[in-house]
Parts: C-alpha cells; structure tokens; sequence
C-alpha cells in the first residue's frame, strides 16, 4: 500500500462544527437557561437573586408535585402494561403476506397520524356522556359514566385514549420485528411440533426483545410527559385527578409564571425520566444475556 | 427406519405456471447417504421441503415405507432437519432445546432426560448441556439443531439444507467427518444438500444430480464422474468441466467433429439402465399432464427415442469427454483403437500437481471450439502448435438435446487418422 502524504491540521473541527452550533441552539443553550432559572429567585429581568437550591428543596417538598409524580407514574406503569401486549399481540394476529398486509398497516397506522389536540378533541367528544358515541353507549349500558365529573372516569378516558393513540407504535415495531424472523425459524418449530403458544413464546418473544426495547422505552418517555392529550379532555381534572407532572409544571411555569421553581422542576423532571429510561435499558439489555 | 419413496412427486409455487420441480420418481433406501447436488435455485431446498412435509407437493405421491405420507403433517414425519443456518431456541439451554421436541410431544420427564443424555453422548455434546445454545461456536450449534431432530426415536431420515454454509473452512472438513460418523453410528436415511461437488463426492454413497428442477442422474461419485449420464453432469462435476464439443453423426455411424473424423457412434441402449435414466424415462411416461410434459422437453425425448431406434439417428450431436481422458500426442503414430482428434494448443496452464492444455479445435463447424486436456505436470506441448489429441476411447460419450445417447469408440480403419 503506498503511503499518501497528508497534510497534518485541524480542519476536521471545521466539519463537526454544523453540529455543536445546531446542538448548541437546539439542546444545550435552552437547558443552561433552565439551570440558570433554578438558581435564582426572579422577580424582574433586572431584578433577581441568587438562591441556590431552595427550589429544588421546595418543590421535592411539595405535596402536590409529589401527588403528581406518583399519578404519572401510575399512568405510565398502566400504558406499558396494555400497550405492550396488546401491541405484540396485535402483531402477531397480522397477515404476513398478500393484499390483507397493506391494509392492516394503514388501519394501524392511522392513529399516528393525527395531530395530538386533534386526538384530544376526538376523545373529548366522543367520551362525552350526551353527544359523544362512546360516552352514550355507555350510558345505555347503564354505566353512569362522566369524565368531567368522575375521578376514575376521567383516568380511565385519558388512559383508553392513549392506548388507542400509541398502541399502533408498538404494532409496527412489533411487526416489523416479527418480519425480520427467517422462515427456517418457524419450519424447525413445524418439525418439532411446537404449540402456537411455544413457537410465540420460544421463537417469536425472544426475537421481539430488541424492539419491544424500543417500544418500552419510547412509550415510557412518551406517556411520562403526556400533556396535550389530557389537557384537552380534562384540563387536568376532575379536581387532581388527571394532572399530571407536565400539566403541573405548565401551570407553574406559564399560569403562575414562577420561573425559578418551574426550572428546577424541569430539571428533575428531565432527571427522572433519564434515569428510569437507563434502568429499563441496562435491564432489558442485560437480562437473558 | 424406512425407505423413501416419490411417486411422480412435482412442485410448482405458482398455481402450475412454471414448476420449481418437475416429476421425479424415485426411491431413497434407507441407511444410504444421499447427497442432492445441483446450483441455487435448481429446486433441492424445495425437494427437501417435501420430503420433510414443509411443503406439500403440487402433484405426486410420497411414502415412507409402505406409509402414504404425502398429507401427513411435518411433525409426525419424525423428520430431523438443518437448516442452511443453526436455527435454535437461543434462549434456551443446549439440554433444553434437545428436549423441545420430547416435551411438546408430553413425554415423561424421565424417559425426555435418558434421550437427551443418549444424544449428546452419540454428539459429543455432554459438556455443553447446561451451556446457553447461543454462546455456542457455529459448528456446535449446527449439531445441537441436528440433535433435535435425532432425540425422536424411529426418525425417518436427516435430512440437510447446505448445513456446512456457515461453517468456517478450516472447521468444514472436520464437521462433514462428525456427520459421517454421526451417520454410520445412527444408520439412519441422510440427505445432504449441496451446491458443492467436492462436498457432494466426498460425503455421500449416492448422489442425485439435480438441475432446472429435474433430476439428470444418480449414480455414486465414480459414476458420475466417468459416465455422466447429461451434459449438465459432465459440466457440474469435475473441475475442469468436461470438453463439449459440436460434432455430427453421418449415415454410415461415423462420428465428425468440424470435418474431422474422430470415430464412429455406438448407441448405450443398456445406458436407460441406469439410475437418471429411469427417473427421465418415468418423466416422459408421467409426463401425460401438458403443463408438465411441455417443460419436461429433451431429457425425456431423447431417452424415449434412444430405447427404441437401435442405431443412433445420423444428426447434430455433442462430443462430451472429460479433460482427464484427453491426451496431447508427441507426433509419430497414432495408437490403434484410439478415437482422435487435431487442435491448436492455445495455451499451456502450469497448475502445480498437473496442467491444462487449453487448445482450439482446428476447421470446420467445430472452428473455434475449445479442448482442454488435463495432463502431468511438465507438458511439453508448445503454444501455437497444431496437435493431435489421443481420446480414451472408453470415456467419449455423445449427447443429444443434453442426454446421453451413445458412446464414439475408434473407426473399424484404426482411429481417427486423416
């Protein structure tokens, strides 16, 4: 191999540059703004003091932060629980090959492609006990349903209204996993006389693991900082009972205009959910290794 | 523990537009190991998928023993299968996928352990019980699906899809060893599929050639060698490919390659004996259907013509000798008895432990066709010669529409002298 002379500088730097500026503008700069905010107690721009960590202390204290962090978390644990399975099975039950196959994917997909207040405002409709087909048919069932009154109707709206939002994420990845199985996988479990269940759960499952991942992850993140949805139907309510962290954040932030406190939330908010998602990822990763 | 049999056996993925398998008729002894060798896309994966129950056949009729089981589903075919790649339970534990197919048949516990310890003794795999099947090499997991299939009594026959692919070379030749060993040990019925002829020739009793989704011939891996049966053999087999060269038979039986007269024909009736045969010749005879009958063209025409005209038709046929079977001659007198021919030497290929002499046939139709003769190491034919090549008269054989009609043995007046 002949050696090519070449020069020796640092014009590389020059190439990586588009990056840390659009990181910069996109990520790091916003985040030091927060940070800045936490620090300090504002009264105007002119006007700011310096408090350390008081707000960080004052709202891990605080009885309704904390009232919500347990709801969304609660809310979360509930979305994985459906979602996941009801995705993966959703999956499996798919055709695999022919004019069925399109079909079912665009019916699937189609959720995903409205808009989140849109999806709010559907389901704030429909729910609706007097004009809204779901809330109607329940009430001829003869469930006293209300959403706007009822604590437990209200969770149950938002919850039934996520699974039917996101489910179809964890269907196409589902899917899309399943598809990557080479035949010979399914043709040995044939010659070895597996059951439907063991070919799931002996073929199937474990080939899943790298996308369901995934999808553990990207429903997590997403249903631990769900706001549009919820604000739209509940606004929160009844009372507490669908005010989640991101609603109690955006009314410190925005309705109180508390900066100081609503940027340390912020901040453990983002910790959290760092945190939870590598605990999820080293688990899922590592087990069955 | 029985034998095989394919009753007219065809396959087509597609309603009967084109056939991935056209009908083949024969039998698979048992205790025999059979190597199915043909290119990619020639229909063995196709023909092993059938035997196994994967697929079921398009038409035909498969027995084992005097069992139909053409409808019979996979898993009571007691088949062992492996795949092109090791296809595992990968979260299971070695002793645990050896036990799969035990358990989804609901054996006792105690009868599932005592088969699952006489396997991996017969594999070698007693250490690697409680092992994870994937943190296994590649060749141990190939074993470990083999020994799937073998934990079942009475398996029918083992049947391999190309098992070797994702073997590295250096672990080939001691897996194919395993697997002869596995196969003597356990006596059962194994077929092999290959594209390899090395990997064919070495491992199997029989071979059964495989082209365009017909069988061309089975013999064992002499036989194939010395008296291929098709053209397609004589190309697939042998490295270098045999010589086929355009010849013509003329009214009197002799046999002119480009004006040259190289010796005369002698029709092979006693060659529809032999075990391609048999299966082309069936192929005509099954062949009634139109779809199929259309596609079986050639092969079975020239077969059905060979057993009933006795001399061989004067016509446009194909000179087929191996390169080993061809003999530069050093001037001088031309042996009798000896079928001959002249070309230009073109070029002389040193190859180490022998050469090839790469030469163009000389004038006539045959103009520009080429001869290539494999010789012992020091050649002295000089490039840009003309030579005569000396053929061994008992391995010239003549095929037309690609099968073997006949044989050219040396003219009555001492070979093929101008």
């Amino acid at each position: 191999m002949s050696e090519v002379a070449k020069p020796k500088n640092n014009r590389a730097w020059f190439l990586v540059l588009p990056v840390v500026v659009s990181v910069a503008f996109t990520a790091v700069i916003p985040l030091m703004t927060v940070v800045n905010f936490s620090v300090q107690d504002i009264f105007s721009p002119d006007d700011r003091v310096w408090v350390g960590l008081e707000w960080y202390r004052t709202i891990s204290r605080d009885p309704e932060v904390r009232a919500a962090f347990v709801r969304t978390l609660l809310f979360s644990a509930q979305v994985l629980l459906v979602e996941i399975p009801l995705g993966v099975a959703i999956a499996v039950a798919m055709p695999k090959r022919g004019i069925g196959v399109p079909f079912a994917l665009v019916v699937v997909a189609l959720p995903l492609l409205i808009p989140w207040n849109v999806v709010g405002t559907i389901w704030q409709i429909f729910a609706r006990g007097d004009i809204g087909l779901g809330g109607w048919v329940l009430r001829r069932l003869g469930v006293d349903f209300n959403y706007a009154l009822d604590s437990t109707d209200a969770w149950v709206t938002v919850l039934v209204m996520d699974v039917w939002h996101w489910t179809p994420l964890v269907v196409l990845l589902a899917y899309a996993g399943l598809r990557s199985i080479p035949d010979a996988y399914y043709q040995a479990a044939r010659i070895d006389g597996a059951s439907a269940w063991s070919t799931f759960r002996f073929i199937q499952l474990p080939r899943l693991r790298g996308v369901l991942t995934i999808a553990i992850l990207l429903r997590f993140m997403d249903s631990f900082m769900i706001y549009t949805e919820p604000f739209v139907v509940t606004g929160g309510g009844p009372g507490n009972a669908t005010s989640f962290l991101s609603i109690l954040l955006s009314k410190i932030a925005v309705g109180q205009f508390d900066l100081g406190p609503a940027g340390a939330f912020s901040l453990m908010y983002f910790l959290v959910i760092q945190v939870v998602c590598f605990v999820f990822f080293t688990v899922l990763t590592r087990t069955g290794r | 523990m029985a034998e095989i049999r394919l009753e007219g056996v065809a396959h087509s993925y597609d309603g009967g537009s084109t056939w991935a398998l056209r009908p083949i008729t024969m039998t698979w002894e048992s205790r025999r190991a059979y190597a199915l060798l043909g290119p990619s896309g020639c229909g063995k994966t196709t023909l092993l998928n059938i035997i196994s129950g994967l697929l079921t056949p398009t038409q035909g009729r498969i027995w084992f023993g005097d069992r139909e089981v053409t409808h019979v589903p996979t898993h009571e075919r007691n088949i062992a299968q492996v795949f092109q790649f090791p296809v595992l339970y990968d979260g299971m534990s070695v002793y645990d996928n050896l036990a799969f197919p035990l358990r989804n048949r609901r054996w006792p516990k105690a009868e599932v352990d005592a088969r699952v310890h006489a396997v991996s003794r017969l594999l070698g795999l007693e250490d690697q019980l409680r092992r994870r099947s994937r943190s296994l090499d590649a060749g141990r997991q190939q074993i470990v699906s083999l020994g799937r299939g073998l934990v079942r009594s009475d398996v029918a026959a083992v049947l391999l899809d190309e098992p070797l692919t994702v073997i590295d070379p250096g672990l080939k030749w001691a897996m194919r060893s395993k697997l002869k060993e596995i196969h003597r040990d356990t006596g059962h019925t194994l077929i092999y599929v290959t594209h390899d002829q090395t990997e064919a020739l070495t491992f199997a009793d029989e071979v059964v050639v495989l082209a365009d989704g017909e069988v061309v011939q089975t013999g064992e891996p002499t036989e194939l060698f010395l008296e291929p049966a098709h053209e397609f053999v004589g190309h697939f087999i042998g490295s270098p490919g045999m010589n086929v060269l355009p010849a013509e038979v003329g009214d009197g039986g002799a046999v002119t390659v480009g004006g040259d007269t190289v010796g005369r024909a002698v029709p092979y009736p006693d060659d529809a004996a032999t075990g391609a045969d048999a299966a082309t010749g069936d192929d005509a005879a099954t062949g009634d259907d139109g779809a199929v009958a259309g596609h079986g063209d050639g092969a079975g025409d020239g077969t059905g013509g060979d057993r009933t005209v006795a001399g061989l038709a004067p016509g446009p046929v194909h000179v087929g000798v191996r390169p080993e079977f061809v003999t530069p001659l050093d001037g001088g007198g031309v042996p009798a008895g000896v079928p001959t021919l002249t070309a230009r030497v073109r070029a002389v290929r040193r190859m180490g432990a022998y050469d090839l002499v790469d030469a163009v046939l000389a004038g006539g139709a045959a103009d520009g066709s080429r001869l290539v003769a494999k010789v012992g190491a020091g050649s002295t034919a000089e490039p840009g010669s003309e030579r005569r090549f000396a053929l061994d008269p008992g391995r010239v054989y003549l095929f037309r529409d690609a099968v073997r009609v006949g044989r050219v043995v040396a003219s009555a007046n001492g070979g093929g002298a101008p």
